[in-house]
């Protein structure tokens, strides 16, 4: 659509923009002022210059929990991903079962985060939990709370429970807009069902995927609370992500400095990543 | 807007105006579609949803049973069913004001996003001005910021202004990643209806007010539904900054759920029904938005 230039439009936008620098822009700068400070309480503060940023830059407990991060990123990316375009191919098309797939597999997606960790860290439990019930009953040893490893397969499986909907939702909607002509060509040319997915399908749903995989990989870069009702971060520091070790340190420890230094970097990798989100979102029409 | 519409209709190409029943172009697809489905595809889903459903089915047999009977006795399903921990949140105020406190500040964040958003998603779907680009691209960094980045300074800040433990507290610092969101959502539905419209209404004499309120509102009525469903929802599902804002006053249910440790050990089945009865909500007016779910998650970018 042509737009006409019109500097009187900032008068609509002004609402937004006072509300959301008053909760966006305020604190930021708070986490600025932290993170070149430091202080031995009674509220003086003097300046440290980098000095935070080099210690979170060198500690191993920074990388180790951005490693977990990345790696659960990886994971659950690698595994939604197939996932839920093989359940989008699958999905019926036409008639009431359209809205009732649709409705029933949002339906994690508007589970409250931390309810999500409740019913995972029930539905595990070895004593009360179907599944730990179950898998202890044909004989496989499975506690999520003292074993890292099954920790992580509990926590992995609660993030494929919880999302991989947001996938299907994504790729049913790029499915459906393909024109019938398409197929109706695949078919005069004696395509594979393969070739149609490899050739049409795929190619058609690239937009939409792009959008899921880099929400699927922001969102879950930033997991807080269902892990932390399902785990807390352990055992030990096994499931610890970035947002928990934040955490653990802004309001558990009170290490303002380092807290305030990681939030930064943090949000610098955040921005980043939303960078590549907001290229790839506006040049959608230049593409066609 | 529960007509069945096609979900996936390109913004500019989805004339809103048309809303009825689904044309010939939009069901043709579907057609051609399904006979590229393998037989035994319904399969698929079935096994996925029935995945889905299980955990949740799990809560739900747990919030009738007893908490003997929870810890005693494995069973698929209650051997005894009780309401008694259905009764213990509608009679404990400790309890149902965790409801109560969670959805006045939803209901408050909501109405805020939605009505700042409007005028501003407006501007970017109509008018280019100075910095608009960068600031959509801001916009967007909020939402996917981290709560977990805002959590102290938010404390902070709204214990200088002495909002902690209030409602509007939650409210505004909720506004942080939906307003955005809003924004996004309604700039998608926004610039699907043609600017013929705002300018024919121009030349019938209309001020820009009464155009806005009488002739575009109602053309983007299920944008505006679904820009609230998922402020609604956002804000029902957050928890890391309502927990640090609040402490009894107006603490969410979320928090509430978080402390049933009691001298007894846990009480399994309170908070099993604590846990159904959040779900439930949003259960509830999923039908009304399924058509536009996937255009919601990706902030009206479908």
């Amino acid at each position: 659509m042509e737009k006409s230039w019109n500097n009187r439009a900032w008068f609509m936008v002004l609402p937004v923009l006072v509300l959301v620098a008053f909760s966006a822009v305020v604190p930021l700068m708070t986490v600025v002022n932290y993170s070149v400070q430091d202080t031995f309480g009674n509220n003086e503060f003097f300046w440290a210059g980098t000095e935070w940023f080099e210690e979170l830059l060198a500690s191993d407990r920074f990388w180790e929990a951005m490693g977990r991060n990345l790696v659960f990123s990886l994971v659950i990316l690698a595994i939604e991903v197939p996932l839920g375009i093989f359940i989008a191919l699958n999905m019926p098309r036409k008639g009431i079962g359209v809205s009732v797939c649709l409705v029933l597999m949002a339906l994690p997606l508007l589970v409250p985060w931390n309810v999500v960790g409740t019913i995972w860290q029930v539905f595990g439990r070895v004593d009360i939990g179907l599944l730990g019930h179950t898998l202890e009953a044909i004989g496989i040893d499975y506690n999520y709370v003292s074993d890292p490893i099954d920790a992580w397969i509990t926590v992995v499986l609660m993030d494929v429970w919880h999302w991989t909907s947001l996938v299907v939702l994504l790729c049913y909607a790029g499915l459906v807009s393909i024109p019938d002509a398409y197929y109706q060509a695949a078919r005069i040319d004696g395509a594979s069902r393969w070739a149609v997915f490899r050739y049409i399908q795929l190619p058609k749903m690239n937009r939409v995927l792009l959008i899921a995989v880099l929400l699927r990989f922001m969102d879950s870069f930033m997991i807080y609370t269902e892990p932390f009702v399902v785990t807390g971060g352990g055992p030990g520091n096994s499931t610890t992500f970035l947002s928990i070790d934040l955490v653990k340190m802004a309001v558990g420890q009170f290490d303002l400095g380092p807290a305030a230094a990681m939030s930064l970097v943090y949000f610098l990798i955040i921005l980043l990543l939303s960078w590549v989100f907001y290229t790839v979102m506006t040049n959608r029409g230049v593409e066609r | 807007m529960a007509d069945a519409r096609d979900m996936t209709a390109d913004p500019p190409a989805r004339p809103p105006l048309a809303g009825g029943a689904p044309t010939a172009a939009a069901t043709r697809p579907a057609a051609a579609l399904r006979r590229q489905r393998p037989r035994g595809a319904w399969l698929v889903p079935t096994l996925y949803i029935l995945f889905l459903l299980l955990p949740i089915y799990w809560l739900v047999n747990m919030s009738f049973k007893s908490n003997q009977e929870i810890l005693g006795a494995f069973s698929l399903w209650p051997q005894q069913p009780t309401l008694r921990n259905y009764m213990v949140i509608f009679t404990d105020p400790a309890w149902y004001s965790g409801y109560i406190n969670s959805i006045i500040y939803v209901v408050l964040n909501t109405v805020i996003s939605v009505s700042v958003a409007l005028p501003a998603a407006y501007a970017f779907s109509r008018y280019r001005f100075l910095g608009d680009k960068h600031l959509f691209f801001w916009l967007l960094t909020n939402r996917m910021a981290p709560p977990a980045v805002f959590a102290l300074p938010f404390f902070q800040l709204y214990s200088a202004f002495g909002l902690i433990d209030t409602h509007i507290a939650v409210a505004i610092a909720h506004c942080l990643f939906n307003v955005p969101l809003a924004v996004w959502i309604l700039e998608g539905f926004m610039s699907g209806v043609p600017k013929e419209i705002d300018e024919t209404a121009y030349i019938d004499g209309y001020s820009f007010p009464r155009f806005f309120l009488r002739i575009f509102m109602p053309l983007i009525a299920s944008g505006i539904g679904v820009a609230a469903f998922f402020c609604f929802m956002f804000s029902w599902v957050e928890l890391l900054i309502a927990r640090t804002l609040t402490t009894t006053d107006a603490k969410p249910i979320a928090a509430t759920m978080t402390r049933t440790v009691s001298a007894s050990g846990l009480d399994w089945g309170v908070l099993a029904a604590a846990g159904v009865l959040t779900i439930i909500p949003g259960a509830l007016v999923i039908w009304f938005v399924r058509n536009y779910i996937a255009k919601g998650f990706a902030l009206g970018r479908v």
